[in-house]
Parts: structure tokens; sequence; C-alpha cells
């Protein structure tokens, strides 16, 4: 077993049992606080598969934003704090052996793809240039451009759209102020 | 390229345990006696009244969910921002493309009143 | 072994690495152990210097800007008052209060200095003295920040108290949107180094960016300044307001912490402005000899840290609601707007074959000249609004309005 191997499991090993504490944990925050390990975990994942920007993207984001919007959403709801007890119901043995079945499934057919079964070679170029192939790609008339333009589209319809969601919650909140 | 990146990985497991030995260390050394009065939550001296919820407004989710639109953006255009040196100037007007539509964006959050802080 | 003194410290990392290979270790664990023990060095020096050297600066340096002596009994000149303070803190008793949540209550602290620490493996201290030269350098900075900001809200959660979770949320909300135009800022060095990497960005200047992009220095700092909540931003701590926010609960050496992790913050954002706008390492014989790289580093950091101090005791708190407008509605459209013409006028240039440092700078100034037109029309209308003056008709001179008396 190589270094690599190792701390693959590792990380690997990690992501998994955070994912599972987050669906266990019986407060919510706790379920919020284990799936930024989670999303941790993918990030140093990412760095073992030599896409340094897609690591740094994924903590910038993921945990930097959106498991700060979660946490501020589960505090939102005024529940956080009671304790929902315990998170799964009595036929949890047979999930958990439907999951197993599923995973081996998976891998098998995985396996037979000769591609993906062959394992990784290291990346041809540089990890920079990649980065700028990136970026040259992105706005590219041959290649990436209306994507490109197309997801700042979507983000200003997001962006629309949660504030047309969110007027009537500031408004009556601000009513309730003034009374 | 990995090298780099095990110097992260040791850095920050050593941060993290500098952090702690200070506290150890308080842990065996600070006197430790507990009382009702010190353990009770601080209200500026008096009794606390009510349950700890705080009335959550709706202002910070929408700071929270404009700052996760203009980070996804930021980000979007970092490797426009690498490859700059190779661009031609259609190109970078497409970025400036991406920003004007966000910036349109931030000022219809501007005129309908989603930046105050209410 | 020839110790060249061109390269001492890839000397020195040669020297090691062949001791460690002698002894009949396999590379990659040579590697690791090297890299713990930079780390462990690279740690344990820029802490000490932040908790006892800095809390030592900070206290003369802004008792001397309120005429007054500070720290001057404990050592000569009063140098070992960080020891005395971090002694007293780790003699203080830690209570956790009743109802916390122990786990989080105990590992907010930690996270708060990690974050801190972590942003020290990028800086480029000499030419060949660096922790990890990422490629993507700039991006793990924002990143390393927003675990930060994580810290923030587990306090504030943990502590079972209504205040500490309002201010926790304050908080966070302000540093959220402070790192909007920090992020969109840091494309300007970007987009001139062509790259991210921090090495990469020090190599390209030349000309220091701040010559080249002061606007954008300009908004990094401000912003950065909001992100380590010091003044004008520290509403998060403001004693007279909302007693230490969502650091209440803490005591004793975990509240510490939080205070050390605050004075690195600053200290941290001292050396990253000092590599991103000032040049880093660079200066008059640097590249010859890198020990004299290093002293420049050093020296522009604590320029910085000292322009840190320097605001902290000139200027007033401001408030919340004034904070976010000042982001949202001056900071983050003048950095789109910066990013935006910074691109653009690069490429001209390039075109026309014109030097690139006078025309961004003639840009940045034509900027700061707008802005500032812009704002006192802003404040004209504003206190027109304020005085219940009519608004002036087409034609109209503004001043024949208010009139003579």
């Amino acid at each position: 077993m190589t270094a690599m191997q190792a701390i693959f499991l590792l990380l690997g090993l990690i992501t998994f049992l955070s994912a599972v504490m987050v669906v266990v944990s019986p407060q919510l925050i706790h379920a919020g606080l284990w799936l930024v390990l989670t999303l941790a975990g993918v990030a140093g994942l990412f760095v073992l598969l030599e896409a340094p920007f897609l690591a740094v993207v994924q903590v910038v984001i993921y945990i930097g934003a959106i498991a700060i919007l979660i946490i501020f959403a589960i505090m939102l709801t005024r529940r956080m704090l009671r304790e929902d007890g315990r998170q799964y119901n009595n036929l949890w043995a047979g999930a958990v052996t439907v999951s197993l079945i599923l995973f081996a499934v998976l891998t098998f057919l995985v396996l037979q793809e000769p591609s993906l079964a062959a394992g990784s070679e290291p990346l041809q170029a540089e990890t920079s240039v990649l980065l700028q192939d990136l970026g040259r790609s992105m706005v590219d008339v041959d290649r990436f451009i209306i994507p490109f333009e197309v997801a700042s589209i979507l983000l200003l319809a997001a962006l629309i759209g949660a504030i047309y969601v969110a007027r009537p919650m500031m408004a009556s909140e601000e009513g309730d102020r003034e009374e | 390229m990995l090298d780099q990146w095990m110097f992260v990985a040791a850095l920050l497991p050593i941060g993290l345990v500098m952090a702690a030995s200070p506290i150890l260390a308080g842990l065996l050394l600070a006197p430790r006696k507990p009382n009702a009065v010190k353990l009770s939550t601080y209200e500026c001296g008096v009794e606390t009244v009510g349950e700890t919820w705080v009335q959550f407004k709706v202002q910070y989710y929408i700071y929270a969910l404009i700052f996760v639109i203009f980070d996804i953006e930021a980000v979007f255009l970092f490797p426009w921002a690498v490859a700059y040196n190779q661009l031609q100037l259609y190109m970078v007007l497409e970025g400036v493309l991406f920003i004007l539509i966000l910036g349109g964006g931030l000022l219809y959050a501007w005129r309908k009143g989603a930046l105050e802080w209410l | 072994m020839e110790f060249d003194f061109n390269n001492p410290f890839g000397s020195i990392t040669r020297l090691l690495t062949d001791l460690l290979l002698g002894l009949g270790l396999d590379q990659p664990l040579v590697a690791f152990i090297l890299a713990v023990v930079g780390a462990g060095i690279l740690a344990g020096a820029t802490l000490t210097t932040a908790g006892v050297f800095n809390i030592w600066l900070e206290r003369k340096v802004g008792a001397r800007f309120q005429d007054r002596l500070g720290p001057n009994r404990v050592g000569p000149f009063g140098l070992f008052q960080g020891i005395a303070d971090a002694i007293k803190l780790v003699l203080k008793e830690d209570i956790t209060p009743l109802g916390a949540d122990k786990v989080v209550f105990n590992i907010a602290p930690l996270l708060a200095v990690m974050s801190v620490v972590g942003l020290w493996a990028v800086v480029p201290f000499a030419p060949q003295l660096i922790g990890a030269d990422l490629n993507v350098g700039v991006l793990y900075v924002v990143a390393i920040g927003g675990v930060g900001t994580l810290s923030v809200i587990m306090a504030g959660w943990s502590s079972n108290n209504k205040y500490a979770l309002l201010g926790a949320l304050r908080t966070v909300a302000m540093l959220i949107s402070f790192e909007i135009p920090m992020v969109l800022v840091l494309l300007v060095p970007t987009m001139l180094a062509g790259s991210m990497g921090m090495v990469a960005i020090v190599d390209g200047q030349d000309v220091w960016y701040l010559l080249m992009a002061p606007v954008a220095a300009l908004v990094f700092f401000i912003s950065s300044l909001a992100e380590v909540g010091r003044t004008p931003f520290d509403l998060i701590e403001a004693e007279s307001e909302i007693v230490a926010g969502y650091n209440i609960e803490y005591s004793g050496m975990k509240f510490g912490m939080f205070m050390v992790a605050e004075f690195f913050h600053s200290f941290t954002i001292g050396a990253l402005f000092t590599v991103l706008f000032l040049g880093g390492w660079r200066g008059p014989g640097s590249e010859t000899f890198p020990l004299l790289g290093l002293v420049y580093f050093i020296a522009k950091t604590f320029f910085m840290y000292f322009v840190v101090m320097w605001v902290r005791y000139t200027f007033p708190r401001v408030r919340i609601d004034q904070v976010m407008a000042l982001n949202w509605k001056f900071l983050t459209p003048l950095a789109l707007v910066i990013v935006m013409t910074t691109a653009v006028v690069d490429k001209l240039a390039l075109e026309q074959a014109l030097p690139r440092t006078p025309v961004h700078l003639v840009l940045n100034i034509a900027l700061i000249l707008l802005t500032i037109l812009a704002l006192q029309a802003y404040a004209r209308a504003l206190r027109r609004k304020v005085e219940g003056l009519p608004e002036p008709e087409a034609g109209e001179v503004a001043g024949a309005a208010i009139g003579p008396g």
C-alpha cells in the first residue's frame, strides 16, 4: 500500500463517516458541522486528484458560503435547539444491507469499464497550465463561452428569485417591528 | 505539486495542536471551582429571561444568499483572470459581460431594498 | 557540501535531506518529515511573534498614539508584557457555562487559530523561502479565511447565550459581506501577474502593484480590516454595545486563543498586503541576497501592521448598518468596476503599445476622482433630504437654494 493509497483511504473514511453522522445526528446544528467535515474531506480528495483549483473552490464555495447558508437556515427555523431524538427507525438494519448491496453492484459495474478499472495516470500537464487552459476555454468562442454566459444569467435568476421570495418575509418583519 | 500540499496538511494540524497546548496547560494549572452563579449564562449581571433563542432576522439569510451568488461569480472569474495574459480583447469583453450581468443583479437587490440592514 | 549564499534556504533543505537520506529513510518519508519540521518552525515562529511581540507592540504603539507610556514594567521597555498576559490567562479559571455544547464550545477557539496559522503556508518570505508554493495561493487565502467565519458561528451557538448568538450572527453577516469585495479585488493582482500563485505575483511585481492598482489595494485593505474585525469595524467586540459579542462565555486560555487569533490575523493582513501589493520580498539587492529579501519582507509587513494600528487609533467605530451599506453599496460596486476597467484598459494599453504602469495609474486616479465626485453628489442629496431643502430646478445653481442666509 503506497502512501497515496493510505492517505486516500483515510480521507475517504473521514468523508464517509462524517456523511453518516450528518444523517444520524439528533441535533441539526451538529449535522451541519459534520457536513462541513464531509465537504472538507471531499476537498482533500480533490487535492489527491491533482485538482487544486477545485479543492480550494470546494472550500470557498461549499464550506465558506453554502455551509454557512445551511447553518443560517437551520437557525431560521426555531426548532433548532430541540433535540429531535434518534434520526433513524427500527428498519435501519435492512437499509444498511440494501445500501451495501447497492455499493457492491456499483463497484462491480465500475470495474467492468476498462478505462476506469485500469487505474489513473499522473496528469500530463502542469496544473497552472491547465488552469490557464480552463480560463481560455471559458471565453473561447469554439468552446465554453455559451455555458459561461448562461451561468451568469443563471446566477442572476437565482439572485432575483431569492430576493423576490424573501421580500414578503422582510416586509412582514418590518411590520412586526412597527407594532 | 502534492508535496506542496503536504506542507499545508502538516501545518494545519500543527496549528491546531499549538492552539490546544496552552488550553491544556490551563486545564492543568488553572483553579477549578464551579458554582451555580459562575456557570449560569451571562446577561449583563441579571437573571436570564426566556429561552435561549433569538428572533433570527430574515435579513441575515438574505445577506448570506447574496453572498453565495457573488462568491460563485468571483470564483468563476478566477480562471478567466489567470488566463488573462493570453486572452484577446473580445475574450476580455466576454468576461466583462459576465460581471455586468451580475452587477445588474446587485443593482436589482439594491433597488428592492434587499441590502438594507433592517 | 557547499553552502550557497545565493540560495541559503535551498542549501539548508538540501543538507537536511541528505542527512535524513543518509540515515536510511526513503524519499517520501524524508519529504514528509521536512514538511512537518518546516511547518512546526513556521507555526511556532509566527505564533510566538504574534502572541508575545505583537501584543506588546500593539499596546506600546497605541499608548504612544494616545500620548501615554504603555507597558514599561515587565522587562526592558515592557517587552515581556505578552508573556505576562499569557501566563495570567493560563492561570485563569476555565468556565464552561451550563448547557453549553461542550465539543463545539472547545473546538471553536482551536479552529479560529488554525485558520490564521494556515494562511502563512502560502506567504513567500524570501526568494526560496515559502511554505507551500501552491499555484492557487490567492484562492487558498480566501478559503482558509472562510474557516475562521465558521469558528465564529460555532462559538456563538455553543455558548447557550442569547447575546453570544446575536453577536455571532452579526459578526458572521459582516464577515461574509466583506469577503465579496476582497475576493473580487484579488482578481486584479491575479490579472496583472497572470497567475494565482503568491510566488508568481511577487515575481511579477517589477513595479509594485500598489502603484499599478491603488484602488484595488485600498479596497483590499478596507475589506481585510473588516474581516479581522479591527476598528473602524470592531463592533464585533464593542464593549459598550454587545459586551464582547460571540466570546462572552469564554474565559481563560480559550478566550486567549480568540484574542491571539485576532492579533495574529491583523499581522497576517499586513503580510498578505505586502505580498500582493507591496512587492513582497522585492527590493534593491534582494535577488542576489535572499536574506536581504527576508529583511525587506519583515520591514514591509511591520510597516503595514503599523498602518493597521494607525487606522485603529484614528477612526471612530462605524455602526452596523453603515458598515453594511459601505460594503454592499460602495466597496462591491467599486470592486466590480475596478476589475472590469483594469481588464479592459490593460488589453487596450497592450494593443496601443503604451507603458502599463502610467496607464493603470491614470485609470486609478480617474476612478478615485469619479468616486469622490459621486460621493459628494450623494452627500449633497442626503443633506438636502435631511435639511428639507427643495431640489434645485434644472438650470438653477444648487448654491442659490441655500442663498445668502
